[in-house]
């Protein structure tokens, strides 16, 4: 077989879903043996932002974008310190990157920090797949190419569905962001990215991240003028402790959540979340702002989802949920991707306003952080 | 909010003829904008002067007018149909430049015309270049140091402070027309004075050069709520300096980080907002440094272009639908995708798979030419190849072109091959490298292969980004290509005989991964390319399908639009449902356009109608047929065998139908046939009977037809004795060959033997052929459609010019104006005998040459002729429909048609040509095609559809004037007639020496003006003078004398029209006597047709 670097052995990488869905390709970085959920992003651009994203964290990516690594790895645009999917699928990876930033390749990257990446995987097919059959556990082996016992291991794996995975990826201290800001924001790392953090900050913000296991005491008492709920990974019914510490916050200072933020926020005020089959990710969904019927273009990574009754219900629900108010909606499949309590001063976005990878449309959402931490 | 009601009658322009820069892209977005707002339930009145389109077929629109495009002809329709509103977004620069200034006149005004789409304001802000800049550096978008000047003294001041090189555009012209780059102080003069002169308002923008930098293009659109969407990204594969419709073009976006594309997104939408197109598509492009990312904005198109039409095919978003549903009130998020259904289209396609678009230039059409690629655009058509790989693509592209490339080298075409490069000794490699990089460094049509010889020398990546610019991501993919190929010659050398047994089934793979073809293996592995495919089949390396479906596979699609690729999963299911493959035309060039897309849409139409499942196949983006709702399944594929037999494969068509595509299908039909592919239609055989010389002669001589002498010869030994027998003047050409490429008259032996050495570099396979030429004949062509049994004829055309000039070249009358009834008949009787002895099932064209009162049949075709959309459009019926419906089994006689009647208005073809892009060159014409488009006038009268045919090629007849002729003594006694009736008609004469005498002792009153180098003021003194509006000048035979090329560019670039026959100049004052005479009047199709 065609090596696309001389000196290197070809090693193939055999990846299986829970189902026996199996595809082969090679390995361009790493080797070894790994599991996780399998997920697709359709993000065209961004596979740096997209591998230091912790949200990924328990999950193997694959790009549907077939030729990755085009433009190499720049310090920039790390979402994290590290990468953080498990594992990276894609059709063709580019170990010649050319882009006036670029400081190496996506090969090294990965290989400075273990991960496996493969190539020469109709990932399509594995798309597809997918789309069809909703995620799947999967297993990804160098070094065991028997179906049936790879089969075994991705089964006898449990999986991600009620496991708490935000311990891996929130930070163990505290710590302070940057230190200038008209408003002190205190924002929770359930797996924060930093472009979230940099958005705040060029929001006028003055951010102090605490772990996701913070007590809301610890919280109000830094006095902040706002609490932030950072996007996470996994299963948002796995962190009850989160919930209820977001819960003594509500009413008492201004909340904004984003991503697992959102599905937070929602638990706290008595929404349920579920899993969708397949999850959103990518950097196209149109999200109605229902306030003013504008469609933004959405970055969109997610595997659960805030379940959203109709107004009615929700006037039933009683509870703070009569007031809620649905704010932004994915015209796609028209699930939730927004909304708000003006009493209770807080709001949540299920999709990404901070991009990283994927357009800007929705950046004005920090802008309305800030209005209702002004408002006394 | 839905769609709005306070409008009713909507007027939609075309783009006109096809012409470099403006293609057949807009028939796609017109067309499509017509059903869409058809079906909306608009009344459509649609005027665009271009017969070929599809577009113009009576049922897109309400009213059809085939009318120029011109601002008082507009009016008069105005006038007559009282529309609402005008949407002038999607017939390219002209709609646009003409709505403007219908608007400046206050036409729109006065009759209450709305402008839909995009409003005047936008079109300033976007279109004046200096507007378009101030309001960029406004709202803080990058743009470069530049100068709007209206002289060539202010240009020259501006290039003093700034510096050389420069880069000169005149505004609102097409394609870069009038623009380049200049180095120095004299190429600055030249091109800035020439392109103040090209542009309608005498202004140029100069500019500092960014000549390197990459460049970008990003498809809005946007809704009337503000909503904006990215449908494609695209990169250059050739940096600034390429103009775009010249450059190689990958989409999406390469080598952009996110952050990059996300900014360059975020300015896209900026601009959008701040010129204020209100509502559809614009493209915006950009250039990017490679070094520091520093980005400034290089244009807008406040409407939908040409890369909106490879944007749409590249992501299956129906960008001008769309565009056109925006422009009457809807908004993205109302309107569905189509593909998907479930989610709107208000979304950013997200594609998994690359698409390369490569231009198709035919620089040998026009000798003397460069092939050099500069800011002005000089392509023809383009194809594009999808693959799920940029190397796979640009493979697939390479072989679509049509221009017997079976890939990026490889495949026994390349100038160097790779044995030759390899086994150079160091001095020669030396030379070789100095050879090449001249060809790497100026950008030209053929660099794509010479980056591969520089890469097979050992040049590296560095070197070759540092003289080319191309990007290193680029640059490393054909690296990888060269590289597969090594690896493939390496596995050869083995010790087994056979080399394929060698073969690893892995390496195979991957080599089919990365493009390669079956030919290209072949090539390497010295088999034949059905070995090749026999070995692939039994290893089961087999093409796969995947779907374009605008969400990467989120979403389930229906809409059955397919590229192929070697991959894990097929997408394309074979239905129960009877099906026929229809295999378009490939790019459009000079011999090929629109034409036959036009019959094979017609077809699919047809074909649907039959309640017969439609597949097509085709690689040309621009087009009708690659629209994924002409047919029931398309596959956007090469039209080569390999490609076509995998679909076979896949579908197993009960039929192909190979007639309507030109010669780029019927090239395949006897390897086709031999694969078990049922054709439709004429057989393989027919065809061959057709075009095999000696074959047809048999045939003629059978019927008793005649036939212009004529000889085969395979040296220059047996030309000159054909010659001798024949007698000269003689014509030559190649066998095998459409559009007349590389045919010459020639006229002694000293001609005849300096052709044969030039010919037969051109094609060693084939012979030559020699028919005597025939003087002074009329030229006639006819369209028929046989079954077998009987066969109706379709139209007989008069041609204009006399038989010598290309019969795609001259312009042509329906029905004939001046033949006799007598020769009409024979003329079809003959057409009929023909039509039976070839066994013809669909359509023939024959071209007649009469002289006297003798017919000599030229040529027959036994498919699709370029003069079917004229014949149907004129007649009132769509002869390629008919024809499919013969090939799929019914008879003419069952069909209830009329014999072809005469009509009592007159329909007239003339072509347009790309001479103003080829500086030097002669615009004299010739059996050797030339033209990129043709245009019609309808009207009752010969001399008023003459007259406005020219209108429509952009020839305004002068009703007032001077006329200069200067002819040769053969065509003295012949201009004498006319020259009287311009007199009548008040036009004053002027001649040179030999012709004035002439006309002198005939008792005309002439002056005599002095020819170049006799003596100033000369002839070009007076058209620079504006002294002369119409120019009879005939060229002196043989050779044409440098002065006379001189003369004719410099109408050319006066825009004084010219007439380089005596026939072209006895149909212009025909034409003239009619506009002075009465009133120009607008008519419709559908009224004529009802008539
Ligand atoms: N300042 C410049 N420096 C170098 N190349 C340029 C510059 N401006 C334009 N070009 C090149 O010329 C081409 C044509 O220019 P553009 O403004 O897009 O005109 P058009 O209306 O013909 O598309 C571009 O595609 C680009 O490659
Ligand atoms: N024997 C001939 N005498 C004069 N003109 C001819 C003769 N044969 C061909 N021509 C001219 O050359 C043109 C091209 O020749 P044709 O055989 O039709 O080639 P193509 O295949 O390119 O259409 C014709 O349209 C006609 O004007
Ligand atoms: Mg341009
Ligand atoms: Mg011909």
């Amino acid at each position: 077989m065609y090596k696309y670097r001389e000196e290197e052995l070809i090693i193939k990488a055999i990846l299986v879903l829970e189902d026996g869905f199996t595809l082969i390709g090679r390995t361009f970085a790493g080797s070894g043996e790994i599991k996780g959920e399998v997920v697709f992003n359709t993000s065209m651009t961004g596979y740096q932002e997209i591998i230091t994203d912790p949200s990924y964290k328990g999950q193997i990516v694959t790009m549907t974008y077939p030729l990755i690594g085009n433009y190499g790895i720049n310090i920039h645009d790390n979402e994290s310190k590290k990468p953080q999917v498990e594992a990276f699928i894609v059709r063709e990876y580019c170990d010649y990157p050319h882009n006036w930033q670029s400081e190496g390749t996506l090969k090294e990257y990965l290989e400075q920090h273990n991960i496996i990446g493969i190539e020469g995987i109709d990932t399509r097919a594995l798309t597809r797949h997918i789309r069809q059959d909703g995620a799947m556990k999967g297993i990804i082996s160098t070094i065991d190419d028997d179906i049936d016992s790879l089969i075994d291991k991705v089964n006898n794996y449990p999986g991600l569905i009620g496991k708490d995975m935000v311990k891996h990826v929130s930070c163990q201290e505290e710590y302070q962001w940057n230190t200038e800001g008209k408003y002190h924001v205190v924002a929770i790392d359930y797996g924060i990215k930093n472009s979230i953090l940099k958005m705040l900050e060029e929001n006028d913000c003055k951010v102090t991240v605490v772990p996701a296991n913070t007590s809301a005491e610890k919280i109000l008492d830094k006095n902040p003028d706002g609490v932030f709920l950072s996007n996470g990974p996994g299963d948002p019914v796995s962190v009850p402790y989160a919930v209820k510490e977001v819960k003594k916050i509500l009413g008492k200072k201004p909340i904004f959540g984003i991503c697992f933020g959102q599905q937070i926020l929602g638990q706290a005020l008595g929404l349920s979340t579920y899993k969708l089959k397949f999850g959103h990710r990518g950097g196209n969904h149109p999200v109605k702002n229902l306030a003013n019927n504008h469609v933004e273009i959405s970055t969109q990574n997610h595997g659960f989802c805030v379940e959203l009754p109709d107004k009615n219900e929700l006037k039933k629900m009683g509870g703070y949920l009569k007031d809620l108010e649905v704010t932004h909606k994915n015209l796609n499949d028209n699930t939730l991707e927004g909304f708000k309590h003006t009493g209770l001063k807080c709001f949540s976005i299920q999709y990404h306003p901070e991009a990283a990878p994927g357009p800007h449309d929705s950046r004005y959402l920090f802008k309305e952080f800030n209005e209702i931490m002004s408002e006394k | 909010m839905p769609k709005r009601t306070d409008i009713e009658k909507i007027l939609i322009i075309g783009s006109g003829p096809i012409v470099i820069g403006q293609g057949c892209e807009f028939d796609y977005s017109g067309s499509q904008a017509c059903k869409a707002l058809k079906q909306e339930g608009y009344t459509i009145v649609l005027i665009n002067s271009n017969p070929a389109t599809i577009m113009t077929d009576p049922e897109m629109a309400d009213r059809t007018y085939i009318e120029p495009i011109e601002p008082d002809i507009i009016e008069k329709i105005i006038v007559k149909e009282r529309p609402d509103a005008l949407l002038p977004t999607l017939g390219g620069q002209t709609g646009l430049n003409i709505a403007s200034t219908l608007h400046q006149s206050g036409v729109l005004k006065k009759y209450d015309v709305e402008l839909i789409g995009a409003n005047f304001d936008a079109i300033q802000k976007a279109e004046d270049r200096q507007l378009f800049k101030d309001v960029m550096s406004d709202i803080g978008v990058g743009v470069l140091e530049s100068a709007h000047v209206t002289t060539l003294e202010a240009a020259l001041e501006f290039a003093d402070q700034v510096g050389y090189p420069l880069i000169i555009r005149p505004s609102f012209t097409l394609g870069g027309t009038g623009g380049g780059i200049a180095y120095n102080i004299d190429e600055l003069k030249d091109i800035a004075s020439n392109g103040i002169y090209q542009s309608p308002t005498d202004q140029i923008l100069i500019e500092e050069s960014i000549i390197g930098w990459k460049e970008y293009e990003l498809e809005l659109m946007r809704d009337k709520n503000d909503n904006v969407v990215i449908v494609c990204s695209i990169e250059n594969f050739d940096a600034m300096g390429v103009h775009t419709g010249d450059s190689i073009t990958v989409a999406p976006i390469q080598t952009l980080s996110d952050k990059e594309y996300q900014e360059m997104r975020n300015e896209a939408l900026k601009i959008i907002r701040e010129v204020g197109v209100e509502t559809g598509g614009s493209n915006i492009q950009f250039a990017v440094n490679p070094e520091n990312g520093r980005r400034v904005v290089i244009e807008m198109n406040p409407r939908v272009s040409r890369s909106s039409a490879l944007a749409s095919k590249a992501t299956g978003f129906a960008i001008a639908k769309i565009a056109a549903k925006l422009a009457v009130g809807y908004t993205l998020d109302e309107l569905q995708n189509e593909i998907t259904y479930e989610t709107p289209a208000c979304f950013e396609p997200a594609i998994d798979y690359v698409v390369t678009k490569i231009p198709r230039w035919d620089f040998e059409k026009f000798p003397g030419v460069k092939n050099n690629l500069t800011t002005q655009m000089k392509s023809v058509g383009e194809v594009m190849g999808i693959g799920r790989t940029f190397k796979e693509s640009l493979q697939k592209a390479l072989r679509s072109l049509e221009q017997d490339r079976h890939g990026w080298g490889a495949d026994g075409k390349d100038i160097y091959t790779y044995q030759e490069l390899t086994s150079l000794d160091q001095s020669e490699k030396a030379d070789m490298i100095n050879k090449i990089k001249i060809k790497l460094i100026t950008p030209n049509s053929e660099r794509i292969f010479y980056l591969r010889y520089a890469l097979i020398l050992g040049m590296d990546i560095e070197t070759l980004y540092e003289y080319t610019k191309i990007d290193k991501w680029f640059l490393y993919n054909l690296k990888q290509i060269l590289d597969m190929e090594v690896e493939l010659r390496k596995s050869i050398t083995s010790t087994t005989s056979d080399s394929l047994k060698s073969l690893d089934r892995d390496l195979l793979y991957q080599a089919k991964q990365y493009g390669f073809s079956d030919k290209q293996l072949a090539y390497i592995f010295n088999k034949d390319e059905s070995m090749i495919r026999e070995h692939r089949i039994q290893e089961s390396v087999e093409a796969v399908f995947k779907l374009v479906d605008t969400c990467a596979g989120e979403f389930k699609a229906y809409t059955p639009y397919y590229y192929s690729s070697y991959e894990f999963e097929n997408e394309s299911h074979r239905s129960e449902k009877s099906k026929v493959m229809i295999l378009g035309g490939g790019p459009n060039r000079i011999g090929q356009g629109i034409e036959f897309d036009y019959c094979c849409v017609q077809a699919a139409y047809a074909l649907k109608e039959e309640n017969r499942e439609v597949i097509m196949v085709n690689c040309n983006p621009e087009t009708v047929s690659t629209d994924y709702d002409t047919s029931d399944k398309l596959y956007f594929e090469p039209i080569t065998l390999e490609d076509v037999l995998n679909i076979c494969r896949k579908e197993e068509p009960d039929g192909v139908i190979l007639q309507f595509g030109g010669q780029t299908p019927l090239k395949l039909a006897f390897a086709l046939e031999k694969e078990g592919i049922n054709i439709l239609g004429t057989s393989p055989n027919s065809i061959d009977l057709s075009e095999d010389r000696e074959k047809f002669s048999e045939i003629i001589n059978k019927l008793e037809l005649k036939q212009p002498p004529n000889g085969i010869a395979y040296s220059f030994q047996q030309a000159k004795k054909i010659a001798d027998r024949i007698t000269y003047p003689v014509l030559v050409r190649p066998s095998y060959v459409l559009g007349g490429r590389a045919m010459e008259v020639v006229y002694d032996d000293a001609a005849l033997e300096n052709y044969i050495d030039k010919a037969v570099e051109l094609s060693t396979e084939h012979p030559i052929l020699i028919d005597k030429f025939l003087e002074g004949a009329i030229e006639v062509d006819v369209d028929a459609i046989a079954d077998g049994e009987d066969c109706i004829i379709g139209g007989v055309m008069e041609h204009i010019e006399m038989a010598g000039v290309h019969s795609g070249d001259s312009a042509c009358a329906l029905p004939p104006y001046s033949l006799s009834d007598i020769i009409i008949e024979e003329i079809k009787q003959q057409t009929k005998q023909l039509a039976k002895e070839l066994n013809v099932l669909g359509l023939i064209n024959i071209q007649f040459a009469v002289k006297g009162e003798q017919i000599y049949i030229l040529e027959v075709n036994p498919r699709a002729s370029r003069t079917i959309p004229f014949v149907s459009k004129t007649i009132g019926n769509s002869l390629a429909k008919l024809a499919t419906r013969v090939m799929l089994g019914e008879k003419l006689s069952d069909m209830g048609l009329d014999e072809y009647q005469k009509t009592n208005y007159i329909a007239v073809k003339e072509a347009v040509f790309p001479f103003i892009k080829f500086p030097g060159v002669d615009i004299v014409l010739g059996p050797e095609m030339k033209s990129t488009g043709e245009v019609m006038g309808i009207d009752d009268n010969f001399g008023m559809a003459f007259a406005k045919a020219q209108m429509g090629a952009g020839v305004l007849l002068p009703l007032e004037g001077s006329v200069l002729i200067t002819v040769n003594d053969r065509h003295k006694a012949d201009v004498l007639p006319i020259a009287k009736r311009f007199r009548k008609e008040g036009f004053s004469l002027i001649a040179t020496k030999g012709t004035a005498d002439y006309l002198r002792d005939n008792r005309l009153e002439v002056e005599t003006v002095s020819k170049i180098g006799e003596g100033r003021p000369d002839i070009i003194d007076y058209m620079k003078n504006d002294d002369i509006q119409f120019l009879i000048n005939s060229p002196e035979g043989k050779a044409a004398l440098k002065d006379e090329i001189k003369m004719r560019r410099q109408a050319l670039l006066k825009n004084i029209p010219i007439a380089t026959t005596i026939q072209g100049a006895q149909a212009t004052i025909e034409g003239i006597e009619q506009l002075r005479a009465s009133k120009l009047d607008v008519k419709s199709l559908q009224e004529y047709h009802v008539d």
